[in-house]
C-alpha cells in the first residue's frame, strides 16, 4: 500500500507522459466562463485544485458540471478565462485523463465482453486493427482484478448489473494509469451499496495512487468521506471550497438568491429549500428545492 | 445434378459469380456487424433503394449501372451523414432522403422504357450477369471496403459500444460516423450484385445478428458473421445453378435458417451467455 500521496509509480515511466512535477497544480480555473452561445453556464469560475485530491462537483441538473467536465477534456472551449489541465491547455484525447461516465446500460445483445471494454481504455482511440500486446494484456487482467471484476469478465457486458457495468467502466478508465480521473456522475441509478462500492474504488485509488478525482454528484453524501473540496454550481453562479466551507446555510442562500437551510443529520448532509419553487433553477424547476421542502444534496 | 453443377462450374459465368459470391459475402459480413450494433437497418435499405435510382440514371445516360448503384449510394450516404448525425433525427433524415431519391428513380425508369429487366436485376439481384469487367470494379469496391474497415477498427468499436466515454478519449466521433456511412455505401453497392436492392438486408442484417447470437467475444463474433453470410451467399449461388430459382431466394432462405438456428437451436450458447444480469 503506497501512502506518498503526490507521486506515482504505478507504471514504468513512460517518456511521451512525464510526470507533472509535485508542486503543479492539477488543474486550475481563471476567471473562466463557459457558454454555449448566449447562454452562460458558469462564469469567471477561479479554483486551484492540487494533485492527488478529491474535488466534488455538486448542483442541481442542468446547472453546468457536466459541462465543466466536457471543458476540462477540451471538449467545450471556454468563453473567457483559462483553464490549465495537468500542466497545459485542454487537449482532446489526452492520455493522463480518464474518463467515467454516468451509469448507462450497454445493448442487451452486443458481443463485447467486460475484458473488451476495459481493452478499449488502451487502444480504443488508435486507428487501424490492432492485438494488444502481451504487456498490455496483463494491464488488463490486472485492472480487471483491481476492481474485482475478474469472475464477469468474460461476460456479455450488456447483460451485466449496473454495478458490474460501472466496476468495468472505472477499470477501462483506470487502464490506462492516469494523473486525473473525472466522473460523471457515476453513481446515477445504482443502488445503495453499488453507491458505495464504486465510491470507495474511485476514492480509494486517488488515496492510493496520488491521483486527481473529479466527482460530479446531485447527492453529496456518499462522498463526504472522500471530497477534499467542493465546487456547487447554480444558475451561473459558482462556490468553491471544502465541505464545511460550502454547504452552510449562508452561501447556499447566497448562491441560491433565496433562503436554504442546510442540515447534518446523523452524519449526512440534507438541503431544504423554501418550498416556493419560484426563482430556482430554470432547467429544472422540481430539481431543487423540491416544493415538499426537503432535498438530498 | 452434382454432375451438372460440375459442368456449370466449367463455365466463366459460374465461376465469376463464384468468386464475387466470396467478394460480396466478406465485405457483408464484415460490415454487418457493425450495421447492427449501430442500428443502421433503415439507412441501409436508404443506401440500396437510391442505389437503384443511380443505376437507372446511369444506364439512362449510357454508363455502367454498378458504377451507377455506386455513385447513388455514395451520395445518399453523404446526404444522411451532412443531415442528420444525431440519432434522434437520423431516421427522418434518412425516410426524407430515400423518398426522394425513389422518385428521380420512378422518372428515370419512365424516362427509358427497355429499363425492365435491367431494373428487375437490380431489384432482385443477379450475380450470374456479372462479367468480367464488374467483377474487376468489385474487388476494387471490396479491397476499398475490407481496407477501411480495417483502419478505423478500433475507434469504431469503440464509438460503437460507448459513443460517450470515446469522445471523452478524443475518438472524433461525428468523422467516424461519415467515414462509416461511406464504407456502407461502398458494401451496399457490392452486395446489391448479390440479392439486389429489395433483399439487401439479408447479406447486411441477417450475418450480424446471427452472430450476436452464438458468441459474445467480438473477433469471434466477426468470423461468425462472415461466416454466415458466406454459406448463405455460396450455398445460394450454388443452388441457383443447378435449378431455376433465382440466386437470391436461396441466399434469402439459407440466411433465415441460420439465424433461426442461432436464435432458438442453441440454447446451450443461450444459457453460457446469462451471466448475472440486473
Amino acid at each position: 500500500m503506497r501512502t506518498n500521496g503526490h507521486s506515482r509509480s504505478a507504471a514504468p515511466a513512460d517518456p511521451a507522459r512525464p510526470a507533472l512535477p509535485a508542486e503543479e497544480p492539477a488543474m486550475c480555473f481563471d476567471r473562466a466562463t463557459l457558454a454555449y452561445g448566449d447562454r452562460v453556464v458558469w462564469s469567471e469560475l477561479s479554483m486551484t485544485v492540487p494533485q492527488g485530491e478529491f474535488l466534488a462537483v455538486l448542483g442541481p441538473n442542468g446547472s453546468g458540471k457536466t459541462s465543466l467536465l466536457r471543458a476540462l477534456l477540451g471538449l467545450a472551449p471556454l468563453a473567457s478565462g483559462s483553464l490549465d489541465v495537468l500542466g497545459g491547455p485542454p487537449r482532446r484525447g489526452n492520455p493522463d485523463i480518464g474518463y467515467v461516465p454516468q451509469h448507462a446500460g450497454f445493448d442487451r445483445d452486443v458481443p463485447f465482453r467486460g475484458r473488451d471494454l476495459v481493452a478499449l481504455g488502451i487502444d480504443g482511440h488508435r486507428w487501424g486493427f490492432g492485438r494488444l500486446s502481451r504487456a498490455d494484456r496483463a494491464r488488463v487482467e490486472s485492472a480487471l482484478e483491481d476492481v474485482a471484476a475478474g469472475p464477469y469478465a468474460d461476460a456479455p457486458i450488456g447483460r451485466l448489473s449496473g454495478g458490474e457495468q460501472q466496476r468495468l467502466r472505472i477499470a477501462q478508465a483506470l487502464v490506462g494509469n492516469p494523473k486525473l480521473l473525472l466522473c460523471d456522475e457515476p453513481l446515477a441509478s445504482l443502488d445503495m451499496r453499488y453507491q458505495q462500492e464504486i465510491t470507495e474504488l474511485i476514492g480509494g485509488w486517488s488515496r492510493d495512487k496520488g491521483g486527481t478525482v473529479v466527482f460530479v454528484t446531485h447527492d453529496v453524501n456518499p462522498v463526504l468521506g472522500y471530497a477534499d473540496r467542493v465546487v456547487f454550481v447554480v444558475n451561473g453562479r459558482w462556490a468553491a471550497g471544502s465541505t464545511d466551507d460550502v454547504l452552510t446555510s449562508e452561501t447556499m442562500s447566497g448562491l441560491y438568491d433565496a433562503p436554504v437551510e442546510v442540515l447534518r443529520v446523523r452524519g449526512r448532509i440534507v438541503v431544504v429549500g423554501e418550498g416556493s419553487g419560484a426563482g430556482f433553477d430554470i432547467d429544472e424547476p422540481h430539481h431543487f428545492p423540491e416544493p415538499t421542502g426537503v432535498h438530498h444534496l | 445434378m452434382i454432375a451438372d453443377l460440375a459442368h456449370l462450374l466449367g463455365y466463366e459465368f459460374a465461376q465469376n459469380a463464384l468468386m464475387a459470391g466470396v467478394l460480396v459475402a466478406v465485405v457483408a459480413g464484415l460490415v454487418s456487424r457493425f450495421v447492427v450494433a449501430r442500428n443502421m437497418s433503415f439507412a441501409v435499405h436508404a443506401l440500396a433503394e437510391v442505389g437503384f435510382t443511380g443505376s437507372a440514371g446511369f444506364i439512362l445516360i449510357g454508363l455502367s449501372p454498378v458504377l451507377g448503384l455506386l455513385f447513388g449510394s455514395l451520395l445518399t450516404a453523404v446526404f444522411i451523414g451532412a443531415l442528420g448525425l444525431r440519432i434522434r433525427e437520423r431516421d427522418a433524415v434518412v425516410g426524407v432522403v430515400m423518398a426522394f431519391g425513389l422518385g428521380l428513380g420512378v422518372l428515370f425508369i419512365t424516362l427509358y422504357p427497355r429499363y425492365a429487366s435491367e431494373a428487375f436485376n437490380i431489384l432482385f439481384g443477379a450475380i450470374t450477369a456479372v462479367s468480367h469487367g464488374d467483377l474487376i470494379l468489385m474487388v476494387a469496391m471490396a479491397a476499398v471496403t475490407i481496407v477501411g474497415l480495417g483502419i478505423m477498427y478500433r475507434p469504431l468499436t469503440f464509438a460503437t459500444v460507448d459513443p460517450v466515454v470515446a469522445e471523452a478519449r478524443g475518438v472524433p466521433v461525428r468523422l467516424i460516423s461519415i467515414l462509416f456511412l461511406l464504407l456502407l455505401a461502398t458494401a451496399v453497392a457490392e452486395a446489391v450484385q448479390v440479392v439486389g436492392v429489395l433483399l439487401i438486408l439479408t447479406l447486411l442484417i441477417t450475418p450480424g445478428a446471427t452472430a450476436e447470437r452464438l458468441t459474445a467475444h467480438p473477433g469471434l463474433a466477426t468470423v461468425a458473421s462472415v461466416g454466415v453470410a458466406l454459406v448463405s451467399t455460396l450455398g445460394g449461388i450454388l443452388l441457383a445453378l443447378v435449378t431455376a430459382v433465382p440466386v437470391s431466394f436461396y441466399v434469402t432462405t439459407i440466411a433465415f435458417v441460420c439465424y433461426l438456428s442461432a436464435r432458438f437451436g442453441l440454447p446451450a450458447i443461450e444459457r453460457s451467455r446469462g451471466v448475472t444480469g440486473s
